[in-house]
C-alpha cells in the first residue's frame, strides 16, 4: 500500500521526475529560450484560478479538478500566475542568460525584498543554496513575485527566498 | 527566525494583515489593573498581558486557551460577579473586574436588574439563520435577495465565522471567491448583509434551544433580550469544534487547538507562541503552521501519525520550503513543562500505529498545536428532531439531508461544517442552495431560483469529484435522502 504513495505526499517535496511524469515540466529547450511558468501542482485540487490569471491564455484545464496544462509556446513567463496561484505553486524559470538563471518565486513574508537586494535562496526542503540578487519584485493581493538571479545549476532547485531581518528592527 | 513583537505578544507588523486596534481599555484582573484594546476580547487582552492560565480544575490543574471561538470551556471566568463567562467572546470593557475560576463556580446572588429582567420578544420571520459563518451568510443573503425576511443570529460580536482568521487565498474558481483570502470574503459578505434591508442581524446572541413547533429560543447578551422565534425555515450553520487528543500533559497551558492559535494570531494579532510543534499534517495543521511563520514564529516540526500528509501537497510544499520538517508516521508521546508547555516528546510509529521504543525525540517548544480534525456542532439539530447518522468521513454525528440541504424535518436546513467537515467554499455553495430552497418553500417554484439552485448543485458535484475528496463523497452517500419526508437513502 505505502509503495503506491507518491513521495511528495510523504515529505512535501516534489521531484523533477514526478513533475515530468505529471506533464508539468517544460522541455529543456524551451527553458533555454526564455522565461516560462512551471506549475508544481500534481494534485487535482478543485481550483482554476491560474486559467483566469494568465493574460496570454496559455493555461488551460479540462475541468476544475484537472491539472493545469501550460502551453509553453504561448507562455511569456510574465509571472502573473506566480502571485495569483492560491497554492503558491507556480514558479517561472529562465535559462536564457548565458552565465546564470532567473527564478521567480512567490513571497508572503516581511520584509519584502527590494530590487538589487541580496537574498537567501531556499530549496524545496528549505536548504540554503547561497545568495542571489533580486532583479524584479511585484505584488498582487499581498503575494509578491520575486525574481532572483540563481547559479544555473540551482535553477530547478531554488523555490523560495528568505530575507534576513536587520537586528535593529527587532 | 526572529519574532516581530515588542514588549508583549501583540504583532505590530504582518505581511498580510493590518491590525486596527481601538482605544486602550483599563480593566481589573484579579484586582490588578491591566490594559487591553477596544474590540479585543477579555481572553485576548489577558493573553497579550502574558496570562497563560485561564482557570484551574478543582484539584488545581491549570487550564489554558484551547478553542478561542466560544466552543470549549477553558476560558470561563467570573466577570463582574457573573461566573462561566466565555471570555473569548466577551469584549473587554473599561473597569470590568475579571477573576479566574477554580473548579465549579458558585451561582451568584442576584444583584442587578439586568440579570433578572431580560426583555422578552416574540418574532416571526421567513428564515432564521443560526450562525454567521460562510454557510450562514450565504444562505441569509440568497434568501433575502429573493425578498424573504431573514433573521441572522451569531454568537460572536462580529460576522464571518472562521473566515475572519483565514489569511490564505482560497482555491476554487474566480466567480466563487477563488483567489481571495478568507477574511476578504468575510468582508464582501458582511457588507452585502448589512446593506440588505431584508436581513436583521443579531450578533452576541446565542440560539440556546429548539422547542415544540420548532420555536427557537435566542438569548441576546447585547440587549439583554430573550427572543422566541417562529420561523418558516431554519438554516443551521453552527459550524464545528476542534478535536482533542489524549496524551500525557495534554491539559498543560500551551497545548492549543490549531484553530484557536489561528484566532489569537490572525483575528486579534497576538503571537500565540514562539516555538511551535504541530500535531497533524491535514490542511489546518499545514496552513496554520505556515501562518505562524508569517507572523514571525518558529515552527519546529509537524508530526503526522499517518504514512502520508493529510492535506494538499501544495500546502505542505509551502512550509517545507522554509525548512519545517513534516514527520509522517510520528506522533506525540507527551508534553512536559512546569505549569505550562516547555517541550514535547515525539515518537515514530510502526505500521500498526504503535510507538517504536527508542525512537523518542525531545522538542523544546512553548506551544503544541492540536490539528487532528473537527467535529460538527449539531446539538440544536438533534433537539429539532432531525434524524442523524454517525458518519466518520464527515467528522461524526451529522443529519440526513437532501441534495438541497434540507433535513428530515421539512424547513430545517443544514449547511457548512455542521453538515460534515469540508471547507468554506463548499459551505458557501451549500448556503446558497439552502437559501434558494427556502425561497421555493415560501414563494413557490420561482424559475430563477430553481435554475440558480441547480447550477450550484452541479458546481458542488464537480468540485467534490477530485480524487483526493473521495472520503467526503463516501460520507455524503451515507446521509443523502430523496426528500425531507422520507429517510430513505
Amino acid at each position: 500500500m505505502s509503495s503506491e504513495i507518491p513521495s511528495f505526499r510523504v515529505n512535501g517535496i516534489i521531484t523533477l521526475e514526478d513533475l515530468k511524469k505529471y506533464g508539468l515540466l517544460p522541455p529543456e529547450e524551451r527553458l533555454k529560450r526564455g522565461p516560462v511558468a512551471i506549475a508544481e501542482c500534481p494534485e487535482k485540487i478543485p481550483c482554476n484560478i491560474c486559467v483566469d490569471a494568465c493574460p496570454s491564455g496559455a493555461i488551460s484545464m479540462e475541468s476544475i479538478i484537472e491539472l493545469p496544462v501550460i502551453d509553453w509556446e504561448k507562455c511569456t513567463g510574465c509571472s502573473l500566475c506566480v502571485s495569483l496561484c492560491p497554492g503558491l505553486a507556480i514558479f517561472v524559470v529562465d535559462l536564457s542568460p548565458p552565465d546564470k538563471a532567473l527564478v521567480t518565486v512567490p513571497h508572503e513574508f516581511i520584509p519584502v525584498p527590494q530590487r538589487g537586494d541580496e537574498v537567501i535562496l531556499l530549496s524545496r526542503e528549505g536548504k540554503r543554496l547561497g545568495k542571489g540578487k533580486v532583479v524584479r519584485v511585484y505584488e498582487r493581493n499581498k503575494t509578491y513575485a520575486v525574481t532572483v538571479e540563481v547559479p544555473k545549476e540551482y535553477a530547478m532547485e531554488v523555490r523560495a527566498i528568505w530575507v534576513e531581518k536587520e537586528e535593529k528592527n527587532q | 527566525m526572529p519574532r516581530y513583537t515588542k514588549k508583549d505578544r501583540r504583532i505590530w507588523k504582518h505581511p498580510i494583515l493590518e491590525f486596527k486596534r481601538g482605544a486602550p481599555v483599563k480593566f481589573y484582573f484579579e484586582d490588578k489593573e491591566m490594559e487591553g484594546f477596544e474590540g479585543e476580547t477579555i481572553a485576548i487582552a489577558l493573553y497579550a498581558n502574558g496570562i497563560d492560565v485561564f482557570s484551574w480544575t478543582e484539584e488545581g490543574r491549570a487550564r489554558g486557551a484551547f478553542c478561542m471561538i466560544g466552543k470549549c470551556s477553558s476560558c470561563f471566568m467570573i466577570v463582574d460577579g457573573i461566573p462561566n463567562v466565555r471570555t473569548c467572546r466577551e469584549t473587554v470593557k473599561p473597569g470590568i473586574r475579571v477573576y479566574r475560576q477554580r473548579g465549579l463556580p458558585t451561582v451568584p446572588e442576584i444583584t442587578s436588574k439586568s440579570e433578572t429582567h431580560a426583555t422578552q420578544k416574540e418574532v416571526e420571520t421567513d428564515v432564521l439563520v443560526i450562525g454567521g459563518g460562510p454557510g450562514g451568510l450565504a444562505a441569509a443573503l440568497k434568501a433575502a435577495e429573493y425578498g424573504l425576511k431573514v433573521l441572522l443570529v451569531e454568537d460572536h460580536y462580529k460576522l464571518g465565522g472562521q473566515l475572519v482568521k483565514q489569511t490564505h487565498k482560497f482555491f476554487g474558481s474566480k466567480d466563487l471567491f477563488g483567489g481571495q483570502r478568507g477574511f476578504q470574503i468575510a468582508e464582501i459578505f458582511e457588507k452585502k448583509i448589512r446593506e440588505n434591508p431584508n436581513i436583521t442581524v443579531l450578533t452576541e446572541t446565542l440560539a440556546y434551544g429548539i422547542f415544540r413547533d420548532l420555536l427557537v429560543g435566542l438569548a441576546s447578551r447585547k440587549d439583554d433580550t430573550i427572543y422566541k422565534v417562529k420561523a418558516q425555515n431554519i438554516v443551521m450553520a453552527t459550524g464545528a469544534h476542534e478535536n482533542y487528543l489524549a496524551f500525557p500533559g495534554n491539559d498543560l497551558p500551551g497545548v492549543m487547538g490549531a484553530g484557536g492559535a489561528q484566532t489569537i494570531m490572525n483575528e486579534y494579532g497576538l503571537l500565540p507562541g514562539e516555538n511551535i510543534l504541530t500535531i497533524g499534517a491535514g490542511n489546518v495543521g499545514l496552513i496554520v503552521s505556515y501562518q505562524l511563520l508569517q507572523a514571525g514564529a518558529n515552527v519546529k516540526a509537524i508530526v503526522e501519525i499517518m504514512p502520508q500528509i493529510g492535506g494538499w501537497f501544495v500546502h505542505a510544499a509551502k512550509i517545507r520550503r522554509y525548512g519545517v520538517p513534516i514527520l509522517t508516521r510520528h506522533t506525540i508521546k507527551e508534553v512536559w513543562g512546569n505549569g505550562k508547555v516547555e517541550g514535547a516528546t515525539i515518537v515514530k510509529v510502526d505500521e500498526k500505529w504503535t510507538p517504536i521504543p527508542g525512537t523518542e525525540r525531545d522538542i523544546e517548544c512553548d506551544l503544541v498545536l492540536v490539528a487532528v480534525g473537527l467535529t460538527p456542532d449539531t446539538m440544536l439539530l438533534a433537539q429539532a428532531g432531525v434524524k442523524m447518522a454517525w458518519v466518520p468521513e464527515l467528522g461524526g454525528l451529522v443529519p440526513l439531508r437532501t441534495k438541497y440541504n434540507e433535513t428530515t424535518v421539512p424547513g430545517v436546513f443544514i449547511v457548512g461544517d455542521a453538515s460534515g467537515i469540508e471547507e468554506a467554499t463548499t459551505a458557501i455553495v451549500e448556503g446558497w442552495i439552502a437559501g434558494l430552497t427556502t425561497v421555493t418553500r415560501v414563494k413557490g417554484e420561482i424559475k430563477a431560483a430553481v435554475e440558480e439552485r441547480e447550477k450550484y448543485v452541479k458546481y458542488l458535484e464537480e468540485y467534490r469529484k477530485s480524487p483526493l475528496l473521495s472520503r467526503t463523497r463516501e460520507g455524503l452517500k451515507k446521509v443523502l435522502i430523496e426528500s425531507p419526508h422520507t429517510s430513505e437513502r
